[in-house]
């Protein structure tokens, strides 16, 4: 609740909330002016986990780059790698074949449904309700232990490679992938009746951190804190890539542009990400999962390349400038978080810390990949 | 009942180490509940995790205690003594059964609701003298919160005092012995052969309900813990037993909130069927409303302070105003 506020000159106090503060999921720190509980000014503070991720992709190859990519957002990483190895095949021109990019969709969107169900959990414990954090773990182990199955790793995936990947599925994994469909559509429906639905919960979060279009706007906000605003952009339609254009799914939007919409995109995302798996693995070729011609040194050519792809949290970009040899001359990243972090700064003034906090969930903010 | 010296000891020590006992077993309790809630087992270890407490109590009790640059020594170390004190203090006067009461008072409602405010008292001092920005404010919402939850409580607890006209917890329990239809939680009552009918008395329950957990600082209420807003809120900077001694007054708050429902709504040591009263129809009670808190506690979300507010001012003291209006009404006309 955003209330009137009439500050006397030496009246308010700065609350450092961070680096280590429950609500700020890692390394965050906000700097708040406060009036009682009521906040006059914020500033958000990075750097305390930098890593030079994009310095480490000018000095390093491409495949050498390729793990560093899924060290940003540990929880959705393999939309992260993706991103990368489709720009790298589009500089070389690396064919892939379609099994492969198949099995990537299908990758992508197991994490896409295990990130926002570990949000899902935070955010609820955000808000004060420990039990569905734990039934949300629950939930994502099955993912995990099937990812870990195909790809090796439980959070950190380097499981495709220019051109394929490194691993392929048997009929095991997609038995399994089809048992586990079920059951998450049986959560989400349990969610919806145990969190959605209460009244405590809905009074939390409707109406509660109104981010306006305009806003999004200004501060190139993405994925579903843009969608909860009611901006229809989802990377998967606007500008395809992979296979999604033969893919059927929904893109949702919601105009409350409130805590609660941003809430809502994302259980309906979860939605989406099982009917674009169910699809995938019906219409699964079969093939190779790797080229037959496939350089050993990745030199593309001289030029500027650019990728988008739709990771859990919003529109990753992912800028190659490649002056001809080995490594990239300039390795940029557009990280989603870092973009809707900073909508924060401007959209709590004159909140509760409590609504600012509950709203700061919602913005599905990890540290790691907006401290890059 | 004679009280000589060593009659209070006596009944003072059994008091303390009741309390004392249930707050160390409910913070199991609840961690086992919690457990069952989320699916994963809790504390197991050792007779279903039963020697749990008292290596949670050596723990905190070997750990130093800390107290923070420029804090109020002398209020850092009092309030965790005050979140004790009196919910000790307020088992003296709770009627177990029949015999069972340390010191019946006449005035024992008044007696638990001026030892309950002192809790209150307790959360602003920690707040204010342990110098933590984060404490401060979670005093201040604790104590706002107090503060408007014991006006509803109370005009509550005068309804239920007019209908029984005595302020004296034993004999509220025996104005509702013979059976459940006469508990004051049910709109008819016929006990001691008076026929009386108060068709609100179901919510003036709820309300209390609603009242006791937010005195207790318990979710959805915990606005003074808000762990995920204001780190611990006012306990933020104890470690030691000063944490132990604010985690045991939880505890001891909540078997009073659950003894006082009990007593003044479900009939006290009363049997449903008017068999057998005794103290266990009375633990038995006191525990299932504890784990209905307990249950609470991990289900909802936390509410918000104005929230929290709104809900006392706007709703819960202009009903049990107009219920006690109500129930004047009727008195008369009975």
């Amino acid at each position: 609740m955003s209330g009137p506020i009439s500050i006397q000159p030496g009246e308010t106090f700065t609350l450092n909330v961070g680096p280590q503060h429950p609500a700020t999921h890692g390394v965050l720190r906000v700097k708040m002016e406060m009036d009682g509980e009521y906040i006059v000014q914020a500033e958000t503070v990075l750097g305390y986990i930098h890593r030079m991720h994009e310095l480490m992709g000018e000095n390093r190859t491409y495949p050498q780059v390729l793990p560093n990519l899924s060290r940003l957002d540990y929880l959705g990483a393999m939309g992260y790698t993706h991103g990368h190895v489709l720009a790298v095949e589009r500089a070389a021109s690396i064919e892939v074949p379609e099994r492969a990019e198949y099995i990537r969709v299908l990758m992508v969107e197991l994490n896409r449904i295990s990130s926002h169900l570990f949000w899902f959990g935070a955010f609820v414990m955000d808000l004060g309700g420990f039990t569905p954090l734990m039934y949300a773990i629950q939930d994502r182990e099955h993912i995990l232990d099937l990812m870990e199955a195909v790809t090796g790793s439980r959070l950190t995936y380097c499981y495709f490679r220019f051109g394929g990947l490194y691993n392929d599925v048997d009929d095991d994994f997609i038995g399994a992938v089809r048992a586990v469909i079920p059951r998450l559509r049986k959560s989400l429906k349990k969610y919806a009746a145990l969190v959605t639905g209460n009244i405590i919960f809905r009074k939390r979060l409707e109406d509660i951190g109104p981010i306006s279009a305009e806003m999004c706007r200004k501060y190139g906000a993405t994925g579903p804190v843009a969608r909860g605003s009611g901006i229809d952009f989802d990377v998967r339609k606007n500008e395809p890539y992979s296979m999604y254009p033969e893919f059927d799914f929904d893109v949702p939007v919601y105009h409350e542009c409130d805590s609660l919409a941003r809430y809502k995109v994302r259980m309906d995302e979860m939605e989406q990400s099982l009917r674009i798996i169910e699809q995938g693995l019906d219409k699964l070729p079969d093939g190779p999962i790797m080229p037959k011609k496939k350089p050993k040194l990745i030199k593309p050519p001289k030029g500027d390349y650019y990728q988008a792809v739709e990771t859990a949290r919003g529109s990753f970009g992912i800028r190659i400038v490649s002056d001809g040899s080995k490594n990239a001359y300039r390795f940029k990243l557009r990280s989603p978080t870092y973009s809707n972090m900073h909508l924060f700064d401007e959209a709590c003034q004159g909140m509760m810390i409590m609504d600012a906090l509950a709203m700061m969930g919602s913005l599905d903010l990890v540290i790691p990949e907006i401290d890059r | 009942m004679d009280l000589t010296i060593f009659n209070a000891v006596i009944a003072v020590v059994i008091a303390i180490a009741f309390a004392a006992a249930n707050a160390a077993y409910l913070v199991l309790a609840e961690r086992r509940g919690a457990g069952r809630i989320q699916r994963r087992p809790g504390p197991n270890v050792n007779l279903f995790g039963m020697l749990q407490p008292p290596c949670d109590g050596i723990k905190l009790m070997t750990k130093q205690l800390m107290i923070p640059g420029g804090a109020d020594k002398a209020l850092f170390m009092v309030a965790p003594v005050l979140a004790m004190a009196p919910a000790i203090m307020s088992f003296v006067t709770i009627p177990f059964s029949d015999t069972i009461v340390a010191h019946s008072m006449d005035i024992g409602v008044l007696m638990i609701f001026a030892f309950a405010s002192l809790g209150g008292m307790s959360i602003l001092l920690a707040g204010w003298g342990s110098r933590n920005k984060y404490g401060v404010m979670a005093s201040v919402r604790a104590v706002s919160q107090n503060i408007s939850y014991e006006v509803p409580m109370l005009i509550t607890v005068i309804t239920v005092v007019m209908m029984t006209g005595s302020m004296n917890l034993r004999e509220i329990t025996l104005s509702q012995a013979g059976g459940f239809w006469n508990w004051n939680i049910f709109p008819v009552s016929m006990a001691d052969g008076n026929f009386m009918l108060q068709p609100l008395m179901p919510v003036s329950f709820l309300i209390f309900y609603i009242c006791s957990l937010a005195e207790t600082n318990r979710a959805p209420f915990d606005l003074g813990e808000a762990e995920s807003e204001l780190v611990a809120g006012f306990h933020t900077e104890y470690g030691s037993m000063g944490f132990g001694l604010f985690f045991m007054g939880e505890y001891a708050n909540i078997v009073i909130g659950a003894s006082l429902i009990t007593i003044l709504f479900l009939g006290g040591w009363d049997c449903p069927l008017g068999l057998y009263p005794g103290v266990w129809w009375f633990l038995l009670k006191i525990y299932l409303l504890i784990f209905s808190f307990i249950w609470i506690r991990w289900t909802f979300p936390r509410t918000t302070i104005y929230g929290l507010l709104n809900l006392s001012w706007k709703i819960l003291i202009p009903i049990s105003l107009f219920n006690l209006l109500l129930t004047a009404g009727l008195l008369k006309v009975f």
